[in-house]
């Protein structure tokens, strides 16, 4: 079955230069589980492909049943000189709950 | 408003520079607060206070700075609560004049501390390395500001001095709450764990509402009750560092654990090794708990280590950003103003070096990644480019307001801008390099003698 990872989780995006800091928060604790076994920064980093050029790292936060995606080069040059709309990159929350796992 | 006994209750009254006003009156009224801190210095705000304060020298605080004092300093000497603040940006000499008039005007005896230090413009020499892109300094434009993050070491001595406002530049954000909790408690800077402890609540903090639900809410999926009148947080912290967030009764928002954990991830490039000039705090353990209503509890992070650097946020000149916009709506929306940024680019590519064209309302934010529906039924063209001048950026504004004579049919609304841009790198320094300072001005109310 397909699942959107708006249906599982929530995020905010958080910025540093030209990296974006993305959460993925479980809303259930049950889900953490397959978050963890699905959402692989591979897989974020094949999702977000046409927004970001650099690396995905994934850090692992089991007692908050979260996962935190480090993502370089993400944000077009840096916040403080982006041509772009969203320099902060802050609409990235909503790009990775974009996502669909199988699970 | 309750708590647990030896606790210190500190409150956010400010998340960034432009944040609310009166949510921070309301916590000094009723927060039943031992401290408060507003957090007003985003990276790019100091290196604009400090052109402020290179045209007139009495200028470079927050521009905020007065309204904000003005409203808080009879409440917070009505209940003596202590205010600690970096809204002194590039200037914390003149802000605390500013503060001596209004104390002044309103016949309230107040005594302040000032911290100094953090400017080490002076010792930026061109050969340093920038982090982000390991180039020379030498390689960006013109150096504005070079500010070193201070810690909770060079706040704590202004508190020491028993003043009721505590104004510093640059710190970094979490020490405006880890100095209040470690003088409150007498800890000593080198007892790492109850920093880093102290760090994850500031941390929490720091953003003000973003921890009551403000940044958070998603209609039907992640609603917040009240959200128009949310308030802001504090946070009883106890002697181990340990804490419970809470908002002043009767205020909008929500604390729960989604909201927290958002806050709490937010911005944390490593977990495991956040990085303060207090201490680099792990927080991969911390457990939270919802132990009421509105009344969530934090414990568990750790310290792994502490830096021998501090980090110093510079800011250079980058030239000016010109943009323009134009909206279509209706039939074929997307198809004519796509012919209209056809245009531009065909007008103006030779002209700049970097030049971007957004479709708003359907690709400006992550491109044709999701949704490259060709039909929405409205559309803005926006044009950005990067000019060395400002009539040079003004180009960018002039081809698309143009485009209501020359382009596709059917364009309205054009807005022109022209932005001066500030860029900013950062770079380490040796903490032996960087010397604190703290200076006291007060005023006092006499009594006339009869």
């Amino acid at each position: 079955m397909s699942r959107r990872l708006y249906d599982l989780a929530h995020c905010r995006a958080g910025d540093k230069g030209d990296t974006s800091i993305l959460s993925l928060i479980a809303y259930r604790e049950e889900d953490y589980a397959l978050l963890r076994e699905h959402v692989t920064a591979d897989a974020v980093a094949q999702h977000l492909s046409g927004i970001i050029t650099g690396k995905v790292r994934r850090y692992e936060m089991p007692t908050l049943g979260a996962l935190q995606f480090v993502c370089e080069r993400a944000l077009s040059g840096g916040v403080t000189t982006s041509l772009a709309l969203d320099a902060h990159g802050k609409t990235l929350s909503y790009a990775l709950l974009e996502m669909q796992i199988e699970a | 408003m309750t708590r647990a006994a030896d606790t210190v209750r500190i409150g956010s009254g400010a998340g960034f520079a432009g944040d609310r006003l009166e949510p921070a009156l309301l916590l000094a009224e009723r927060g039943n607060l031992d401290y408060l801190a507003l957090e007003c210095l985003a990276e790019r705000t100091i290196a604009l206070a400090q052109l402020r304060k290179r045209r007139d020298p009495t200028e470079g605080y927050d521009a905020l700075l007065k309204r904000r004092v003005a409203m808080l300093l009879p409440a917070l000497k009505k209940q003596g609560v202590r205010l600690v603040s970096n809204f002194g940006a590039a200037n914390p000499q003149a802000g605390a004049e500013v503060i001596l008039d209004v104390a002044r005007q309103q016949g309230l005896s107040v005594k302040v501390a000032i911290v100094a230090g953090d400017d080490v413009l002076d010792q930026m020499h061109g050969d340093r390395i920038a982090l982000e892109t390991g180039q020379p300094l030498s390689a960006f434009g013109e150096l504005i500001s070079a500010n070193a993050y201070l810690g909770a070491d060079a706040i704590i001595p202004a508190l020491e001095t028993g003043a009721d406002i505590v104004i510093t530049g640059r710190v970094a954000d979490p020490s405006l709450f880890v100095a209040p909790v470690a003088h409150y408690f007498g800890w000593r800077v080198s007892d790492l764990d109850r920093m880093a402890r102290a760090t994850a609540v500031g941390h929490l903090l720091e953003c003000a509402a973003q921890v009551t639900g403000g940044y958070f809410a998603d209609p039907g999926r992640k609603d917040v009750p009240d959200i128009a009148n949310i308030g802001f947080p504090f946070a009883d912290v106890d002697a181990e560092g340990n804490a419970v967030l809470g908002k002043v009764e009767g205020t909008g928002g929500a604390i729960t654990l989604a909201t927290v954990k958002e806050q709490l991830l937010y911005e944390a490039s490593d977990p495991g090794a956040y990085l303060t000039p207090d201490v680099t705090a792990d927080f991969t353990a911390i457990q939270l708990r919802q132990v009421a209503h509105d009344r969530v509890s934090i414990e568990g992070a750790r310290a792994n280590g502490k830096s021998p650097t501090l980090k110093v946020s510079i800011g250079y000149l980058a030239g000016y950003l010109g943009e323009g916009e134009l909206s279509y709506a209706g039939r074929n929306a997307l198809a004519r103003a796509k012919l209209a940024g056809k245009i531009i680019r065909e007008r103006l590519a030779h002209s700049f070096s970097e030049l971007r064209i957004d479709y708003i309302g359907s690709t400006s934010s992550h491109g044709r990644s999701f949704d490259a529906s060709e039909h929405p039924y409205e559309v803005r063209l926006r044009v950005a480019a990067r000019a060395r001048s400002a009539d040079e950026a003004s180009l960018v504004g002039e081809e698309v307001e143009a485009l209501y004579l020359n382009g596709p049919a059917g364009g309205g609304g054009a807005r022109k801008y022209v932005v001066e841009q500030i860029g900013i790198v950062s770079t380490l320094l040796d903490r032996s390099e960087v010397s604190t300072s703290v200076t006291l001005k007060d005023w006092t109310n006499e009594p006339a003698t009869v």
